[in-house]
């Protein structure tokens, strides 16, 4: 080498070294990234769950006290009193109608009269961060712009937002039906999707010969896995809500009235996020039964086992925590999937409770899409609350995932 | 001796039994493999039908379809390509966060951080793979939206708007070509980095001038992939990026995509047998069509370039 090259060699390995350091640090950022983007999602979606609200009344609770005592610690004959003093006696007299003041429990009776005479809404809300930051300012603000109003910290969070049925009031909206609705759905997709695609994995895995039609299941099984959630949505509108309407709204089986019934009820919600989960649990299924090595099935053949007995006997019971775990991850896909659901025509204002595969339902998903859709804040407080909720689950299923996967699985 | 041991054995009928129930079960195996290809006939055979009866209607042709530029079915105009541009704008802003990060977490990953850097940021990824895209679509439109408006100004990026659609799922993408872009330069052999660092490269060059060109169908599958899942996403752009077709190249303005129509349309109470519920079927075909072709040349290249190494 010419002294000028070995000159110049050394002169430019300062900077290269320069410059991998700066990429390096470069990567480092990207990948950092990723957890801010996660930290920034929850703390937005914590912020909007909890705040101050301004609430205005028709009238003031505290005006409808009788003698001092709060409404809420009157007798029911008070109460009533309370209640055909403030609604015109047109307005009493259909609600006698639908049902007798004396057969209505007491807690009917404040429900009535917080929604007819009360009449509580919600006039502004707050986040959490502006809630702890600037306390002093948004109780000067709600002074001087709701003079009547009533400013209180809510959790929009709360045991009676899980339990309570959905409303058209965000005050009293809950996502009971809505977690039903989805425990429903889940049902019905793995009844469906557990015993076909773990089939189907088995099918592929231990019976297969590699012929042209086999290796055609696979790609495709590859490539259903890769489709569109949405495209599924409208397989299933067209193929169960439509064409399989007489069974999926339950009208073969006698159920319900003929007239009202349609197919937009939970069997055809779960058997389409079933089909929608079926390439995943295949595929996860079978990761699981490759897992199992070989010399256990060779095992078995040696004592003379037929293959259907050294699958169901001796490869199954190995394979099992693999495909629980896979088919839980699978699931938890499915319970927070929602364009298919939309697209099927889940209902979205679903007061009672679903009894049966053949109820008209609303999915948790869609109740948080549905309230993100409402342009007033208080919704969107809503929808933060049902996601925190809907993250959980998630997190809960994820981690009964992880506890089989590391309880259960053997190594080999 | 030896034979009248033998002899004196019962006859054991080593013949193959027939077992009818296990033919059964075997019968009922193979009907579960089969069933996925019954899945995709019936899918084919659905959109293909309704899309059908969505070109026999009098105000449509095939030519209009692909190539007019307005989506007006009240009024019957029926030109696909406002939708195919607002999907193609939301995927390229997708693309452009979720393609130069995922690359980066990748490389990061695979040739820089120690094991134990690994097992915090690949649970990371996971949890940002397993979000719901409506949480995605809530994001987009209560965070996104308002940061792009304080930066830019109200007046001109609109409440509805592809930017923010396009920047949330590009978050959701994210994962999914950074795990698949790892996968491919893991599987890159060792013997090539030792060849480059012998030869006195640094880390940086190893890793970009050697890994990665090894690499790249892998990287190239990965983001086909991507892509591919972009066009089909749905709640994030029909919560975030607005209702109503709308021909525009502007981030800023709201304009709908082909899946944000779909779930428009079918949202509300569709009557069997109308334009717009057969208009669903035959967007849903091109969708499948577009986003199976890109899915097939994913798993291709994938399949192609294991060969190579292994």
């Amino acid at each position: 080498m010419t002294r000028n090259g070995e000159f110049k060699f050394s002169e430019n390995l300062p900077t290269r070294h320069r410059t991998g350091g700066i990429w390096r640090g470069i990567f480092l950022a990207a990948t950092l990234t990723g957890i801010v983007f996660l930290s920034i999602l929850l703390l937005k979606i914590v912020n909007d769950s909890f705040g101050y609200i301004v609430v205005e009344y028709g009238i003031h609770p505290d005006a409808l006290a009788v003698d001092g005592v709060p409404i809420g610690e009157l007798p029911k004959e008070d109460l009533l009193l309370v209640l055909q003093e403030n609604v015109t006696p047109g307005r009493f007299r259909t609600l006698e109608r639908e049902l007798p003041m004396e057969q209505r429990s007491l807690e009917d009776i404040l429900a009535i009269i917080n929604r007819e005479v009360v009449e509580p809404k919600v006039a502004q809300t707050w986040t959490l961060s502006d809630s702890l930051l600037h306390k002093q300012e948004i109780e000067v603000y709600a002074a001087e712009n709701y003079p009547e109003g009533e400013l209180y910290f809510k959790a929009w969070i709360s045991w009676d937002f899980i339990t309570s049925p959905q409303s058209s009031d965000p005050l009293y909206a809950g996502i009971r039906t809505a977690i039903l609705g989805s425990l429903w759905l889940m049902g019905v997709a793995i009844l469906f999707a557990l015993p076909m695609g773990l089939g189907a994995a088995i099918y592929l895995e231990e019976f297969a010969s590699k012929n042209w039609l086999n290796g055609l299941i696979r790609t495709n099984i590859n490539n259903l896995a890769g489709v569109p959630s949405i495209i599924y949505g409208i397989l299933g509108l067209a193929v169960f809500v439509r064409a399989l309407e007489p069974l999926t709204s339950g009208a073969v089986f006698g159920y319900g009235d003929p007239s009202t019934l349609n197919g937009r009820t939970i069997l055809s919600g779960g058997l389409t996020l079933g089909l929608l989960i079926l390439p995943i649990i295949i595929i996860n299924s079978q990761e699981a039964l490759r897992a199992v090595p070989s010399s256990l099935r060779e095992a078995s053949y040696g004592v003379g086992a037929t293959k259907w007995q050294t699958v169901w006997s001796h490869v199954l019971p190995s394979a099992i925590p693999g495909i629980m775990t896979g088919s839980i991850l699978a699931f938890s896909r499915a319970f927070g999937e929602t364009a298919p659901l939309v697209v099927i025509g889940a209902s979205t204002y679903i007061v009672y409770d679903p009894t049966s595969v053949f109820s008209k339902f609303t999915a948790l998903p869609i109740q948080i899409y549905q309230w993100t859709s409402r342009p007033q804040d208080e919704f969107r407080n809503l929808a933060a609350a049902a996601i925190i909720v809907l993250l959980l689950l998630l997190l809960t299923m994820n981690a009964v995932a992880i506890f089989v996967r590391n309880r259960y699985s053997r190594r080999y | 001796m030896e034979e009248h041991l033998l002899n004196n054995l019962p006859a054991i009928n080593l013949k193959r039994r027939s077992r009818p129930k296990e033919s059964l079960i075997k019968g009922f195996l193979f009907f579960c493999g089969f069933f996925s290809i019954f899945i995709t006939l019936a899918i084919v055979y659905e959109l293909a039908k309704e899309a059908l009866l969505f070109f026999q209607d009098p105000d449509v042709t095939l030519w209009g379809f692909l190539t007019g530029l307005t989506w007006q079915p009240k009024i019957g105009e029926f030109g696909v390509i406002p939708l195919v541009t607002a999907t193609l704008v939301t995927t390229a802003i997708a693309m452009m966060v979720a393609i130069p990060l995922g690359l980066a977490v990748a490389i990061y990953l695979s040739e820089y951080a120690s094991e134990r850097v690994r097992g915090t940021i690949k649970p990371v990824m996971e949890v940002l793979a397993g979000i719901p895209t409506v949480v995605y679509g809530f994001f987009a439109l209560t965070f996104i939206t308002p940061v792009l408006r304080s930066i830019f100004g109200s007046d001109v990026v609109q409440i509805y708007n592809t930017a923010s659609a396009g920047l949330a799922m590009g978050i959701l993408i994210l994962p999914l070509i950074a795990s698949m872009t790892e996968d491919a330069l893991s599987a890159v052999p060792r013997s090539l980095r030792e060849g480059g660092y012998s030869l006195g490269a640094t880390k940086l060059e190893v890793a970009v001038k050697i890994v990665v060109p090894a690499a790249i169908s892998g990287i190239s599958a990965a983001i086909i992939l991507g892509i591919s899942r972009a066009i089909g996403e749905t709640m994030i752009v029909a919560i975030a990026a607005g209702a109503g077709p709308n021909l525009t190249l502007n981030p800023f303005e709201a304009a709908e995509t082909m899946t944000g129509y779909m779930v428009r349309i079918s949202g509300g109470d569709l009557s069997y047998d109308s334009i717009d519920y057969n208009s669903i079927f035959a967007i849903g075909l091109l969708l499948f069509i577009v986003t199976f072709i890109l899915n097939l040349i994913s798993q291709r290249i994938v399949r192609h370039f294991r060969e190579v190494y292994e």
